[in-house]
């Protein structure tokens, strides 16, 4: 029987197994940030435990950093707090950090593949559940909690069940306007925010062989919300395109044996699935959330669903009520009051394109305010220089500086209470991104239209 | 030795019948700025057990007097969302040393097991006996027995067992963690990492 890219991965990084347990996993390449790494090497500390490979280690700035005025220190004490602490564990322990306005800041998961630290074939974990996203690459990467952090930092391993498999299939063309983020979140709203627990997903098909790099970071991002730990894509001539050159790619003789090796990571023919899931591509509309968590979505032409007994009545009629919506109501044409474009989901230099190609020419709606805020400072530089940002500000739109911002709301960024925003982030809980927001999850494109129209809008209609 | 010794317990529990209950309800971000692992349970749910006034919740089960326990009982995918190992160190803060349910997102059970909560998983009919009981009777015991794997209901006898991998099993009976055992092992390790050296 042949090998899943998944199982190529993950066996080649076994070190041993546990009978009746979990197996010994080792990491090549860690990321670290401000809010789940400082307990961590408290751990270290009262253990009298050191660093086993600092360089494998990478450290930003990113989840409660503020996105203006970057220059000045960070005025909320226990963000500042928070940030010095890892500044100066890096510090002891030798590992890079790339704070604020570093020239590599940036939100984790998209600074790691900008730069070629992402690489196929690698396992890659960070305390940060998006980790998912770096499966773009074909790497095996998800999301650790602190205790696990503590164990790279101090054994570069994990002991992890090996998940079960799935594939998901998207044969055909995407319709027109239908973006990645589309496809993710209509994946999620057919299997449920918990239909790949326990799977590890790999992504295959036309629609995904003719994504972008970013696109494909869009969809494996994405993985965690209909609870798989991760998902993967065969590394193919686009993945190789896009890590030739970066800084940390391999060089010269070094990469085209690594380009050898990584030919190799796709699924054998005859490889076996422990589920297999396909759609159409022509059945994807762009998609829109309506509830509070990612499954409860919608093609944004269609109504609210009515409750249908999948999981209890209660949950549901209070996701409802939090955002104030009733079965059956139609989403489009409803007054919004915030669009923010970013995060690690939708915070790379073609979600800024895709944006500003339907903004270009138009005005954003007076009752809108708009945060938009780039994935990194390289996505910032890459605005700037494309001319995005002149688009932008034409518009009536500012940009902010780079971080996690209102997707979690750790720092000032905190949409209020009550109101609604549509948001190319990741969920849609209660309060995620502030205390009381009301929260549609949407494509850079749906973001853009309603910012112009001030109301859910359709893209198909403002292009 | 990284955490209590779990063998069984005897408790009362605290029921919240809803279901995909994400770790960003169980901890907003918003507290999660600290740099050491100390007083998370103040903020345990802080959304759902206090308004925007700072004021107590009243129908929120926490808030409800006649329920305590070490033993929280929750509604299917539990702990879903985000990977912060905060929501159970606010669940552990707070008091409870289970957590029971019919259905875990897998990065939250990860996290409990690592620091010595008890993730329980039962069946969904199992899960709904409890959720009963807790409504019939809010002081009514439960017994977690870790070492036979089962979870029973002290008044009527009904008993489910729960899975659990023996790794595990004995790393909570006796209070360890991988990391302990990892140490143990850093020479196999440096040697896989000579050997594929990326």
């Amino acid at each position: 029987m042949g090998k899943t890219l998944f199982d190529k991965v993950w066996d080649s990084h076994v070190i041993n197994k546990i009978d009746n347990g979990p197996d010994i996993l080792f990491i090549d390449r860690h990321f670290i940030h401000e809010v789940t790494s400082p307990v961590a090497f408290v751990g270290l500390k009262s253990r009298n435990l050191k660093v086993l490979f600092p360089n494998k280690t990478f450290a930003t700035a990113d989840h409660n950093t503020p996105t203006i005025n970057q220059h000045l220190p960070i005025k909320d004490v226990l963000s500042a707090q928070q940030v010095k602490t890892l500044e100066k564990n890096c510090a002891k322990h030798g590992i890079d950090f790339w704070g604020l306005g570093h020239k590599m800041n940036g939100i984790v998961h998209v600074i790691g593949p900008e730069n070629g630290i992402t690489q196929p074939g690698l396992t890659i974990v960070c305390g940060d559940s998006h980790t998912s996203t770096h499966g773009a690459f074909g790497a095996i990467a998800f999301g650790i909690g602190t205790s696990e952090v503590e164990m790279v930092l101090s054994c570069q391993s994990i002991m992890q069940q090996k998940p079960k498999k799935m594939r998901i299939t998207i044969d055909g063309k995407l319709n027109s306007c239908v973006t990645p983020k589309d496809v993710a979140i209509y994946i999620i709203s057919k299997l449920s925010s918990s239909g790949a627990t326990g799977y590890f997903v790999e992504y295959s098909g036309d629609v995904f062989k003719s994504m972008t790099m970013e696109g494909r970071m869009t969809v494996c991002n994405l993985s965690i919300e209909m609870g798989a730990r991760g998902g993967m894509i065969a590394p193919d001539k686009k993945t190789f395109e896009y890590l030739n050159g970066k800084e940390f790619s391999p060089k010269d003789e070094k990469w085209d044996s690594a380009i050898e090796s990584w030919r190799n990571l796709k699924s054998d023919p005859n490889s076996v699935f422990d589920k297999e899931i396909s759609f159409n591509a022509n059945e994807i509309e762009p998609m829109i959330t309506y509830g509070t968590n990612p499954g409860m979505a919608i093609p944004i032409s269609k109504e609210i669903p009515y409750f249908n007994d999948s999981g209890s009545k209660s949950s549901f009629s209070k996701s409802l009520e939090y955002m104030n919506f009733k079965e059956g109501e139609v989403m489009l044409g409803r007054k919004i009051d915030y669009v923010f474009l970013g995060s690690c989901t939708n915070g790379r230099i073609e979600d800024f394109r895709s944006f500003a190609s339907l903004i270009k020419g138009k005005r954003k709606a007076e009752n809108i305010d708009a945060w938009l805020v780039p994935g990194s400072l390289k996505v910032l530089k890459s605005i700037k220089d494309e001319g995005i940002l002149e688009i932008l500000i034409n518009s009536g739109f500012k940009l902010r500086e780079p971080g996690c911002s209102a997707c979690l709301a750790m720092n000032d960024d905190k949409i209020p209470a009550g109101k609604y925003a549509v948001s190319t982030t990741n969920r849609n809980f209660e309060g995620r991104q502030g205390p009381g927001a009301r929260t549609i999850l949407a494509s850079p494109l749906v973001a853009a239209a309603s910012a112009i129209t001030g109301k859910i809008t359709d893209p198909r209609e403002i292009i | 030795m990284a955490y209590d010794k779990f063998n069984i317990i005897n408790s009362s529990a605290i029921p919240l019948n809803m279901d995909n209950v994400d770790t960003d309800q169980i901890i907003p971000a918003r507290y999660l700025k600290a740099i050491e692992r100390k007083g998370f349970g103040d903020n345990l749910f802080r959304d759902w057990r206090y308004d925007s006034n700072n004021e107590m919740i009243k129908d929120f089960s926490f808030n409800n007097k006649n329920y305590s326990g070490k033993i929280l009982v929750a509604g299917k995918n539990f702990g879903c969302g985000s990977s912060r190992e905060h929501a159970v160190w606010a669940i552990y803060d707070y008091g409870f040393r289970a957590v029971v349910s019919s259905f875990f997102a897998d990065i939250f059970k990860n996290n409990c097991l690592n620091i010595g909560v008890l993730p329980v998983q039962i069946s969904e009919s199992f899960l709904s006996e409890l959720f009963n009981e807790i409504e019939k009777d809010n002081d009514s015991l439960f017994e977690i027995n870790l070492p036979n794997q089962s979870i029973s209901i002290m008044s009527n006898g009904q008993s489910e067992s729960f899975n659990i991998s023996n790794y595990k099993k004995e790393n909570m009976i006796n209070g360890f963690d991988d990391i302990d055992y990892l140490v143990d092992r850093k020479e196999d390790i440096i040697t896989f990492a000579n050997k594929i050296s990326r």
